[in-house]
């Protein structure tokens, strides 16, 4: 590629959000295909497949070994995977070195060159790339523009926040305008209150620089607040790709139910009339394709709600009837745990409605929960 | 700002005690360690300096210096000196730097053994390490033995009592001087920053020339001085291996000292390499931005 159409990129990367449909043909697909990756017995990856759309913001969510940060290496080439393919657009990239990649990544680390000062750091990948001096100066002038940091190119790398490393990590890249982004745990360094903003930030960044951007996490909330899609990672395949919204709300099994956002599960039986049951009560009658399995119910905490002296109805309503006990007070909203029966307890989270206590619960009370049948999510019980 | 009577607030004073007790303490534990560098450094140094300007009629007198800058053999002694120092920290360098490459590149585990293998030789005794290689160097030795048998060279070459012999010996006792801080800065060295550099577009040749070759420097500099400073004063193996044509200064002060008891001229050329050793540091710290290497500065 030449220096021209380098510059191009990079001017294109300093567009405005409105120019979209420039902006989607400086991204590049990523098709993975039957990706594996072995440490002796163990499969970090297990056959993946996976398609990362143009321009999209896809995060590989899951617990630590789960081969999330294995996927995002192999990637970027920094490991050898055993068996796969991995395209970027129409091009095999299995066997390309990651220098000759071309892919932006932010580590964990940040990996900044500590004997470079800030400007040095985003120039680099331009030397490499044999970008003319006043070009280079110029688009690094540009790169710490967008993440604000004008006043720092002369400061060295030990004169910054943890927060303006993280800035000079993303401007080094994605000055040299690659069309794929990657982020291994970007945000885990930075506090609570940084982080927050800066999840916001970076979503803003990946609006204006329509980059194929691929973000490992292991904050189920991070994920649910950046993403486009979400791929949830366990045991080296993946449990689920979808948007947050799917994930939350219709997630696929148990893993992923429990792993996303709080959760109890209970155990249903089917009866003569193949409907789902929980004690007496039908849960669902819309038996899910693979009927003959066992099935948990999964309730969301903020989905329960507590029944006054309202009467329900049983068709738009389930009702769980059980005792307190435990109600835990958390600011914004209040916790209880509620028997339903000897061997199940349902968690609750309420919002904590001014400062009136009409929610307050005491151990021991007996209590009404109802759950809207919309919110009923049922999934298939491998355990 | 709000004024504000001072008053002697709730165990004011007894806090107060404490925090002087406490620092008692702490220079009470130095005591013991500065006392030792008086008594073993700074006296017996201060002692030789004065001993250098004292003439051989008992008076204070320039005479050992006058004789110095008088006979050229002085000069060829610390040129010597300087030649066999710097060319020895360069042989360790260009072995040292590739050894430690590899160990830094090893899991901790297998570094460790290897590591034990540099260090092994420090448990021999120098002297015993010497003639070692004074064994092994010798026109019979085996060294030479090998050679003519897979035919390196048909007559025997003469590796020792010369210049070779010394800088083979030096720098076999030298290398673990290097090695060990070098490695250590090495292991400092985050994967992440080679994978960076790979990522930004760096061939594994210009990662390792831009990125991990500055990084390693400071351990690199540090080793390299030590080596340096140890060569300069260094007696046993060049007299031993250098067979009396590698005369360093710490030969010549031996033999002053064997043949005229002179222990005026003797002072007077210690004297004389610590101060040039020092100007060296110096001037090695002020122009090639050492400071950090030799002082611990950011």
């Amino acid at each position: 590629m030449t220096a021209r159409q380098y510059f191009f990129r990079g001017a294109l990367i300093l567009a405005n959000d409105s120019n979209q449909s420039a902006e989607a043909s400086t991204a590049l697909p990523i098709h993975i295909r039957d990706l594996t990756k072995r440490y002796g017995q163990m499969y970090a990856l297990d056959s993946v497949d996976l398609e990362i759309k143009s321009g999209e913001f896809l995060t590989l969510l899951g617990p630590s070994g789960s081969g999330k940060t294995t996927l995002l290496m192999a990637i970027a080439g920094f490991n050898r995977p055993d068996a796969g393919s991995i395209c970027f657009g129409d091009t095999e990239m299995i066997l390309t070195p990651p220098h000759k990649r071309d892919v932006g990544m932010v580590f964990q680390s940040y990996a900044l060159f500590p004997h470079m000062s800030v400007a040095e750091n985003v120039a680099f990948p331009l030397q490499l790339r044999k970008v003319g001096a006043a070009e280079c100066t110029e688009r690094v002038a540009e790169a710490l523009a967008t993440v604000q940091l004008s006043e720092f190119g002369e400061r060295g790398i030990d004169q910054l926040s943890g927060g303006q490393r993280q800035r000079v990590a993303l401007a080094r890249a994605f000055v040299f305008g690659p069309r794929i982004l990657l982020m291994d745990e970007p945000l885990s360094a930075l506090d609570k209150k940084l982080r927050e903003h800066m999840q916001i930030e970076l979503k803003h960044l990946h609006e204006k620089l329509g980059v194929t951007t691929v973000y490992v996490t292991h904050d189920q909330r991070e994920a649910l607040t950046m993403s486009d899609r979400i791929a949830v990672i366990n045991h080296g395949r993946l449990a689920q790709v979808d948007t947050p919204h799917v994930i939350y709300n219709q997630p696929a099994n148990a893993f992923v139910a429990d792993f996303i956002g709080e959760s109890t599960m209970l155990p249903l039986s089917g009866d003569s009339a193949g409907r789902l049951m929980f004690a007496d009560q039908v849960v669902t009658t819309e038996l899910p394709a693979d009927a003959v399995a066992d099935h948990l119910l999964v309730v969301r905490p903020e989905r329960l709600f507590v029944v006054r002296d309202e009467t329900l109805d049983p068709q738009k309503t389930i009702a769980f009837d059980g005792t307190v006990r435990e109600f835990v007070f958390q600011g914004e909203t209040a916790f209880a745990l509620v028997a339903v029966d000897d061997r199940h307890e349902l968690s609750v989270r309420f919002s904590t409605d001014s400062a009136s206590s009409q929610n307050e619960l005491r151990p021991g009370d007996k209590v009404s929960l109802g759950l809207h049948r919309e919110d009923v999510i049922t999934i298939p019980d491998n355990a | 700002m709000e004024s504000r009577v001072e008053t002697a607030g709730i165990n004011e004073q007894a806090l107060q005690q404490q925090e002087a007790r406490e620092q008692w303490t702490l220079l009470g534990l130095a005591a013991p360690a500065v006392l030792a560098v008086v008594a073993i450094i700074v006296i017996p140094v201060g002692w030789l300096f004065y001993l250098s300007f004292i003439g051989s009629d008992g008076q204070f007198s320039l005479e050992h210096y006058q004789k110095m800058i008088q006979y050229k053999s002085y000069a060829r002694v610390f040129l010597i000196t300087f030649e066999v120092s710097l060319l020895t920290t360069v042989i360790c360098i260009l072995i040292g730097y590739p050894l430690a490459y590899f160990l830094a590149l090893l899991p901790q585990r297998w570094a460790g053994i290897f590591m034990l293998a540099v260090l092994l030789p420090f448990w021999t005794s120098l002297l015993v390490r010497t003639y070692a290689w004074l064994v092994l160097l010798q026109k019979k030795g085996m060294l030479n033995d090998f050679a003519i048998y897979i035919g390196l060279w048909e007559t025997p070459v003469k590796l020792v009592h010369n210049m070779t012999g010394t800088l083979i010996g030096m720098a076999h006792i030298m290398l673990p001087f290097l090695v060990l801080p070098l490695y250590g800065s090495m292991r400092k060295i985050e994967r992440d920053m080679m994978h960076a550099a790979a990522n930004l577009g760096a061939s594994p040749v210009h990662a390792f020339w831009k990125v991990y070759f500055p990084l390693s420097l400071s351990g690199m500099v540090a080793g390299s001085l030590i080596v340096f400073v140890l060569c300069l004063g260094f007696y046993v193996t060049p007299a031993v291996l250098g067979g009396g044509r590698v005369v360093m200064v710490a030969t010549q002060i031996t033999a002053i000292l064997e043949n005229q008891f002179d222990w005026g001229a003797a002072s007077a050329l210690g004297v004389v390499l610590l101060i040039a050793t020092i100007i060296i540091l110096y001037l090695a710290a002020r122009f090639l931005k050492f400071d950090a290497a030799l002082f611990g500065k950011n």
